[in-house]
Order: structure tokens, then sequence, then C-alpha cells
């Protein structure tokens, strides 16, 4: 269907400070199409930051972010899912329908597209329930499909399950899965293990601002290079 | 004593026996001070959320400014809407003194500040809980602006419900400008002060009731908003524990 891609991610010397302080170390970075990019790190890494950067919410204080081939497209190719998503005062469906409409799609292939992604998050029959009604795991898949719904090639997830259940985890990790297969790259942070190692194809570590290792999942989780991130697997506490 | 008894027996009857003066009277003053809260509203809702999302040199004390609009004195509005409505004013020509039109205008004034400052207040926070969201989802601080004052329609209500409070209760600016005219300018403050004056007690007693009512509606409501976005709060509390 798409005869372009934005990918791969460079970053190039990416820095960022705040407040006189920097946050982010000069990182050199490039992410490929595949399966998940998972970002971890203890608290303070820079996690956050990091993603970001890359869906251009904060401008890097030195350095870039490039996009392969990301033009002016309409609608926007990334799209991001925060750790707590901001639901707008309407309707699930409206709430999918408000970022399509942001994105210049017309009404009939919207109210389509609603549907789909409504239908993709299981929340079909809560179609018309006001989204801030919705409990928290259903909020977060709705933020998903709202994400999802203009047909993102990468999609950047904040600790998308950092304050849900195990059982609103496992429904949001299923919905994660399900937004791969129709070929949207995941870049996503998370503070479970366990999480990182059900669905990483390769890990991002970052410690202090600086990114240390960068490798596929299968090794790192085996045998991290470095004794931060083996101290972080072991479950130490980092400074 | 029994004047008292006697005043409000007889305001009591005016009230409940709808008597055509005081109906006309609390007619003018709803349709003057609605209209004026509604032009208000139309233009402060609007530039409150402009001021709140823009930035530009000066904008604190352009903020400071309105702020101090929302206390101006009604008599002082009154007598600049007077000056410029004048004959000899820069709308002079347009023989809007002595008007309803002139109160609209001179309501519009003492309300537009209110508005502003309460909407302003609202689309800050809003912006601050919503903005990272709305810029993800492609919205540009314009666009999103719609958004945001639909989002703040409760607290927004309150605002609009405040300046209609005062528009409905102040004297100076209608007086000046109105004339308080029988029939064409009189509203139930300007009465009330003028039937107070001739000593037509339960005429300005029946008002002073249904000008109270009327605050009691417009604080039931507010109320009654302020609970429904507290309950919202709550719901939304609970969903994050």
């Amino acid at each position: 269907m798409r005869n372009f891609s934005i990918l791969p991610l460079e970053l190039c010397g990416v820095s960022f400070s705040a407040g006189g302080k920097k946050l982010i170390h000069d990182i050199d970075l490039m992410i490929e199409d595949g399966p998940a990019t998972i970002l971890l790190g203890p608290n303070g890494a820079g996690k956050s930051l990091l993603l970001r950067l890359c869906h251009g919410l904060l401008q890097p204080t030195t350095g870039q972010v490039i996009w392969r081939d990301l033009g002016r497209h309409m609608p926007k190719l990334h799209a991001m899912v925060f750790q707590r998503p901001v639901m707008l005062r309407r309707s699930a469906a409206a709430n999918i329908d408000y970022a399509l409409k942001l994105n210049g799609i017309c009404r009939q292939s919207r109210k389509k597209l609603v549907a789909e992604a409504l239908e993709l998050a299981g929340l079909s029959d809560q179609a018309q329930t006001p989204a801030r009604v919705l409990s928290g795991g259903q909020q977060q898949r709705l933020a998903i499909a709202r994400a999802w719904a203009c047909r993102p090639q990468v999609l950047f997830l904040d600790e998308p399950t950092a304050s849900l259940d195990p059982q609103a985890t496992k429904a949001v990790e299923t919905l994660i899965g399900q937004v791969q297969e129709s070929g949207t790259k995941i870049i996503m942070t998370t503070h479970d293990l366990g999480q990182a190692r059900r669905l990483a194809g390769e890990v991002l570590f970052l410690h202090s601002g600086r990114l240390i290792e960068h490798r596929p999942a299968e090794p790192f989780f085996s045998g991290p290079a470095t004794s931060e991130a083996r101290a972080f697997l072991a479950g130490d506490l980092l400074w | 004593m029994s004047t008292i008894g006697e005043s409000f027996a007889a305001a009591l009857a005016l009230i409940l026996g709808m008597d055509p003066a005081l109906r006309e009277i609390v007619g003018l003053s709803l349709q003057v001070s609605l209209t004026a809260v509604f032009l208000a509203a139309l233009i402060g809702l609007p530039l409150g959320a402009l001021l709140a999302l823009s930035s530009f040199p000066g904008r604190g004390a352009v903020i400071v400014l309105s702020n101090t609009l929302m206390g101006l004195p009604p008599v002082v509005v009154g007598l600049l809407v007077y000056l410029m409505l004048s004959r000899a004013g820069p709308f002079g020509v347009l023989s809007l003194l002595y008007t309803p039109t002139a109160m609209i205008i001179a309501q519009v004034v003492l309300v537009t500040p209110i508005i502003v400052a309460y909407s302003r207040q609202v689309v800050e926070d809003l912006w601050t809980e919503y903005g990272e969201q709305l810029r993800s989802l492609g919205a540009g601080r314009l666009s999103a602006t719609p958004t945001l004052l639909w989002e703040g329609r409760f607290p927004l209500t309150t605002g609009i419900l405040a300046g209609f409070g005062r528009a409905s209760a102040e004297v100076g600016a209608v007086m000046i400008v109105g004339g308080n005219i029988e029939h064409v300018t009189r509203v139930m403050t300007t009465a009330i002060a003028l039937e107070v004056s001739r000593g037509d007690l339960p005429l300005a007693l029946g008002l002073g009731i249904v000008l109270l009512i009327l605050s009691l509606g417009v604080n039931a409501a507010t109320a009654l908003l302020a609970m429904a976005t507290r309950q919202e709060r709550r719901l939304m509390r609970r969903r994050v524990a």
C-alpha cells in the first residue's frame, strides 16, 4: 500500500538541555523498520524525553532528528500515546473522529476509520460512552486506537501500561501486537521488564541521558554488555 | 414596622398579580442584560482563549490590564460610554444615548473583562493538561482554541453567569446612559433607586425581590455546574487510582 517509508529514523548528535541542565547527551542512533524497539533505563534516564524529541514535541538543543521521507504528508505519519492520555470530554468514537478530522480526513472516510479503530481496540460497544468514564485500561486502548486511526507508520508509546492491572496490561499488549501486525513500527518505553522481554525486537538502554546499549533483544537480555545494564536487569538501584 | 410589613405584602401582590409595570421593567432588564452578556461572551471567550495561548511582548501587562478592567466601577463605564455617545462625542450621530442599545453597550463593556479573565484562566489551565496531546494529534494553538473552549464549557459557563450577575445588578452605568426613562430605559435597578426616593416602597421591594430571585437562580445554576464538574473529576480520579 505504501510506496515510501519514513524509516529509518536517524538521530545525529541529539542533545537536550532544560533549565541549564543537560538531560540528553549526544545521542547518535538509527532505528530501522522491523520488530518493536523498547527503551529501557531507570527513572530520569531520559526515555520519555527521547520519545518526545523523536516525535517532534520537543526540539533538540543541538543535533538533528531525521526521518527518511517525512515530507509534509497528511495525516501525520508518526503518532504518540502518552502515559496518561488526555481524553476529550466527548464520546469514545468522537475522540477518534477528532484526531482524524485534525488530519484533514473527510467525513465519509472518517466514519469507517472510526469504526475500524474501535473494533481493533475492542471498544465497539463503548463507541458512544463518554471517553472520560471509561476505565483506565479502556482509556489507554482508546488512546492507542485514536493514534492508530490515522494509520501512522511509527507509533511511540510512553509507558502505556504504567498504572494498569495485569489484565488490562495484557489487553493493551495484545492491542500493541495487533497495531504492529498492521505494519506500524512500535517504539516504546517501559518499566516492566517482563513486558520488555515479551515485546522487544531490539533494546535501547539509556542511563543518565546517554544511550549506552543498542542491541537486539535476545543478546541484551541474555548478556548485557555494560555494567549499568547488568545491574538494571538484576534489579539493583542505579545512580 | 408596619410599613415594612405592608410594603412587603403589597410587593408580593404585585409579583403574584404579574403587575404590568413590574413585568415591563423586569422584561427590559432581562432583555438588556442577556443581550449584553451574549455579546460579551461572543467577544470575551475567543479573546481570553487567544490571550491564554499566544505569547507576545507585553502579554503580562495586557493580562494585568484586563484583570483591572474587571473591577471597573459601573459609573465610570457609564460616564465613558456617555461621552462616546453624547451629541458631541464621536458616535453622537448615531443618537444612541438614552436607548436600550446604549445600556447594552455599557453592560458589554462591564461584562467582557470578566469573561475574558475567566476564559483566559480556564483555557490556560486546559492547555497545560491537553497541550502535548493536542499537538501530538496535529493541532496548533489556533486550531486548538475552539476545542479548548468546548472542553472548558462548564467552568466557562460559570464565568458567563458571573458576568450576568454583574450586568443585572449594576445601577450606575445604565442610569447614566439609559436615563431611567419610563417605558423606554427603566430597568430593575434604576427603578428601585427611583421608587425608593419617590416613596413607592412596594414596587421597589417587589423589584428587589425579583432581582434576588434572579440572583438566587444564577447562583444555584453556578453551584449545580460546579457540582457536575467536581463529580466528573472524582470519577476521573478513581480511574487513575
